[in-house]
């Protein structure tokens, strides 16, 4: 129950919804799926962390909100990628890159 | 984070809430849709739908937090929370809010007096460039200046855009009520305009006015206009009768403008030249006259200095005969409005500062003591999701609200400690009119309030937000308490040397005003009054004869009174309240060319009761008789201080010396003891220290026509009468409708003013020691009690295996002995810097007194350990099976 607030998966959790929406607007739960499936079911996103990412990564003007309508014309939020957002996303990739790299040859050598 | 998406998103909270809302919902309904799709039933859809969310309203609130209302939202949610959790422990609030009231209450107090006092700017523009300036001459720094030398210094001065003198004086006013007193000003004609002020209504003096020989014109003081006129703007052109002569008011002015700002504001101005007194022309004349100038701009002081000193010594090379030495002597003006106070304000505002950290020590130390069994609470908060913040954050919130409200309470209990504190304010506090609530005032109470909060809300919060990251969830947590035990312990250590430190500083004032009480004063102050009358004004105008039969008149009436044992007339010092002085040369010494090569003594002008009325023996020789009178040989007495000053080993019974005033010569016929004129604690480290006494009715015709106003009278009375004075007016009327006495003063009060300074440091120093002790007893009593609660078990199970009451007192005690001791140490290393602050109060004792520490050491720790004996006698009373069962 004790969710600890900076987790690792926060900070990824940034990278992996905006490389989702690289590929075109799409609203809160079809991020998830989306993850969740390319993933192979690894990855779950939890509504909890999710919907405050998606706060803070609009009001940082990575992604930019606006309502329309579902697949099954239901009315959704839909986040699009900004300009901001693809260099953020450029910068994240990047560093995770070298992230896993490193644990990569941590693992390799020791 | 931007800040201006922030503020944009508070201009659309609304809109914000809901669009969440909705966007939750939209994301849920397509949750339950697929779930139903996946097959499903539409209940489990629904449940799994919600179950992924977890808590919408912890979401909602995360989500929301990066916007401001957000987070007042929470604040306010906090606020709620906080009430109700110190609503449902009233004893543990109304200690703390009672604890904070009384810290911030005494505070607040004080500061109203350091913000009057030392913070307001003074009522006059550009006060900077302000100086006051006295005459420097060989006996004295700052003596009086004469009215010719001003006016030369006036002119050739360039360092100053306006210079002004002034003369305190008392005129009896008359044709207008009762015959009264009023507070006056003898000025020159610049004196507001180096102030600065401008009249309410009227003018001031044009310049010329203030020479010897204009017509008599008059400024009145607001109060004073107030009081007669009701403030009607009519009083303009209409003449008032001062000493028997009419002035015409030309104006009115503000009584902000009070140079001193004490208590007694001036009724009346009135332009120097008008002073009937005929040594005001005179060049070497000291007639209390002081001055006030105002720099240029741009000119610093020591230029100014330099340039007086030019213009004195052309003076003086003009003038040798009354010039010679005499310079011109420059203090800023706030530092000789100020200079005396500031170090006693400071030294008590730092005292009652203490208090405040122990009341913050005391109420965070009853919350970590709380915190204890609010464990479970905060681990529920935490199982639902609060993070470490989020507890940081509620628990700050409650001490903030604590300490507001005490603050709230503390500035009501302030309007009531400082009414206190006025009453005991020197009157001579300069500024003491000054002193009043004010937006300072408030912000200042905010400001302590809410930093109070924080300081002592801070270690507990951060104590009880620990506690659950290490995990101890399950159980009300003893393996904590250990580092919450040491920090109230480090809280009543310090509480304790800061209590210590205020009762040395009280301590050492207390045992100063008691050496001081011991002093002799060179008289016996006991039952003896003094007042000034003025005789009516047509005395003024009258011969030296008719004003000697006057005064023989007076003596009579107020000598036959009931209860009267013996009086005397006052021309000159009075001890302790006024000085005069006498120049004088030896029988065997040719008249000096410079009245600064003379010889210089105090000067007492007394009738032959003098010395009974004092109770002051003679020495040797006699003092003055009867016969001693205008028709008489011209005689004087002398003390012992002038006695070995000017005649050594000789006799100086027989003796003469010439008076300069009036050029009188006079045989030494006895000698007195030394009386302490310039107060009890100075007097041995004056310069002026020798005294002359003269005959009252052996005063040279001129200084005689003086003495209709202004003169002082002494009276010894049995006791018999608790309300002399008023008797003593009753008589007075009797003789003349027109006849004043006034600014009655028992000789024990003027000496008691003299130490008033002292005694208001002592007072208030006093009273924060007090205000410490008990706060840090009752600190030292909650951790007793705290750690006597804590092992009850423990207590429980030596009793059982045999322990006497002997040693469980024995075990707690020492628990309390060593902190006390702790604090005690620490209390006397920090005290040994501290009271070196005070040393120039003090009087007799030094600043590392050991009495006093070893004193004040032993009531402390007396204190702290009855303190501790109270829990110390619940631990000794623990049933052993009781203290068992309840594991």
């Amino acid at each position: 129950m004790f969710r600890p607030k900076t987790d690792v998966l926060q900070g990824t959790l940034a990278l992996l919804v905006l490389k989702t929406l690289v590929r075109g607007p799409m609203h809160g739960y079809g991020i998830t799926l989306h993850i969740q499936m390319l993933s192979n079911e690894v990855l779950r996103v939890e509504e909890g962390s999710l919907y405050p990412a998606l706060h803070r990564m609009a009001q940082d003007g990575w992604i930019k909100a606006e309502w329309g309508a579902s697949e099954n014309n239901r009315r959704a939020r839909f986040y699009r990628l900004t300009t901001a957002g693809r260099k953020q996303l450029a910068e994240e990739e990047k560093s995770w890159a070298r992230l896993t790299q490193a644990v990569a040859s941590v693992l390799q050598h020791a | 984070m931007s800040w201006l998406s922030r503020l944009r998103d508070t201009f659309r909270t609304g809109r914000l809430d809901d669009e969440l809302d909705e966007e939750l919902r939209s994301h849920l309904e397509m949750r339950v849709a697929d779930n139903i799709a996946s097959g499903m039933t539409p209940a489990d859809a629904r449940h799994d739908a919600h179950k992924r969310f977890g808590n919408s309203t912890l979401l909602k609130e995360d989500a929301r937090e990066t916007d401001i209302i957000g987070w007042l939202d929470t604040v306010a949610g906090d606020l709620r929370y906080a009430t109700r959790v110190l609503r449902k422990n009233p004893g543990f609030t109304l200690t703390a809010i009672l604890t904070l009231a009384l810290g911030i209450g005494a505070n607040t107090a004080f500061f109203s007096v350091v913000n009057g006092v030392l913070l307001n700017p003074l009522p006059y523009p550009q006060p900077e460039l302000l100086v006051t300036l006295h005459e420097s001459k060989p006996n004295f720094l700052s003596g009086s200046i004469s009215y010719s030398n001003f006016f030369d210094w006036q002119k050739d001065n360039h360092s100053f855009s306006s210079m002004a003198i002034a003369r305190d004086y008392g005129f009896s006013l008359t044709g207008l009520g009762d015959a009264e007193q009023l507070d006056a000003k003898f000025i020159s004609s610049d004196y507001f305009l180096v102030l600065g002020a401008n009249p309410v209504i009227g003018r001031t003096f044009a310049p010329g006015e203030d020479k010897i020989g204009t017509a008599p014109i008059a400024l009145i003081g607001a109060g004073f206009w107030k009081r007669k006129f009701g403030s009607s703007p009519e009083v303009l052109g209409k003449s008032l009768t001062l000493d028997g002569k009419s002035y015409t008011i030309v104006g009115v002015i503000p009584e902000a403008f009070d140079l001193y700002r004490s208590a007694h504001p001036t009724d009346v101005y009135v332009p120097i030249g008008q002073w009937n007194n005929p040594l005001v022309p005179n060049r070497e004349a000291g007639l209390g006259i002081h001055g006030i100038a105002r720099l240029k701009a741009g000119v610093a002081i020591e230029q100014a200095r330099a340039d007086m000193e030019r213009v004195t010594a052309n003076l003086a090379a003009i003038y040798p005969d009354a010039d010679k030495g005499i310079g011109a002597h420059l203090v800023p003006f706030t530092e000789s409005l100020l200079g005396n106070v500031r170090p006693i304000l400071l030294v008590l505002f730092g005292a009652v500062g203490f208090v405040l950290l122990i009341a913050c020590f005391n109420v965070a130390s009853l919350m970590l003591a709380r915190s204890t069994s609010r464990t479970r609470e905060f681990a529920v908060r935490v199982a639902l999701g609060a993070g470490r913040s989020r507890l940081i954050r509620q628990i700050l919130t409650e001490s903030i609200l604590l300490s507001i409200i005490g603050g709230a309470l503390g500035l009501l209990l302030a309007q009531g400690i400082r009414r206190a504190a006025l009453r005991v304010l020197p009157t001579e506090m300069p500024r003491a009119a000054d002193i009043h609530t004010d937006s300072h005032l408030l912000l200042f109470t905010v400001v302590i309030s809410l930093l109070a909060g924080i300081l002592f809300g801070l270690a507990p919060a951060l104590k009880s937000s620990d506690l659950f990251l290490s995990e101890t969830l399950k159980e009300s947590g003893r393996g904590s308490s250990g580092t919450r035990h040491r920090a109230q312990s480090v809280f009543v250590v310090l509480e304790m040397a800061m209590a210590l430190v205020l009762l040395i500083g009280a301590g050492l004032m207390g045992r100063t005003l008691l050496r001081l009480w011991d002093v002799q004063p060179g008289f016996d102050p006991h039952n003896v009054l003094t007042f000034s009358i003025s005789l009516p004004p047509s005395m003024n105008a009258a011969s030296p004869a008719a004003i000697r039969a006057a005064f023989r008149h007076v003596h009579e009436n107020f000598g036959s009174m009931r209860g009267i044992q013996a009086l005397s007339v006052s021309w000159g010092a009075v001890p302790m309240g006024s000085d005069d002085e006498q120049v004088f040369w030896l029988d065997n010494q040719p008249k000096p060319s410079s009245v600064n090569d003379m010889n210089w003594a105090l000067s007492y002008v007394v009738d032959p009761d003098y010395l009974k009325t004092m109770r002051i023996a003679i020495v040797r020789g006699r003092f003055f008789t009867d016969a001693d009178s205008e028709n008489g040989q011209h005689v004087v007495v002398i003390d012992e201080v002038l006695a070995n000053k000017f005649f050594g080993n000789e006799d100086p019974i027989g003796r003469h010396i010439t008076l300069q005033q009036g050029e009188m010569k006079a045989e030494i016929v006895g000698i007195v003891p030394h009386v302490k004129q310039w107060g009890l604690d100075s007097d041995e480290t004056q310069q002026l220290r020798a005294e002359l006494y003269v005959p009252f009715m052996q005063l040279p015709d001129a200084a005689m026509k003086l003495s209709p106003t202004g003169t002082t009278l002494m009276v010894r009375s049995d006791g018999s009468d608790a309300k002399l004075f008023d008797s003593l007016r009753r008589t007075n009327k009797l003789m003349s409708d027109e006849q004043v006495i006034y600014g009655a003063q028992t000789m024990e009060e003027i000496i008691s003013v003299s130490l008033a300074a002292r005694r208001f440091a002592m007072i208030l120093l006093g009273v924060f020691a007090a205000l410490a002790l008990i706060l840090s007893s009752v600190g030292i009593y909650g951790v007793i009690s705290y750690l006597v609660g804590q092992r009850t078990h423990e207590i429980g199970v030596r009793i059982a295996l045999g322990a006497r009451r002997w040693d469980v007192l024995n075990l707690i005690l020492s628990q309390g002995a060593k902190l006390t001791l702790l604090g005690i140490v620490i209390g006397v290393a920090a005290s040994l810097g501290l009271t070196k602050l005070m040393a120039r109060m003090l009087y007799g004792v030094s600043a590392s007194d050991p009495l006093t520490f070893i004193g004040v050491a032993i009531l402390l720790s007396f204190v702290a350990l009855a303190a501790c004996y109270i829990p110390t006698r619940r631990a000794m009373r623990v049933d052993p099976m009781v203290a068992l069962r309840c594991e």
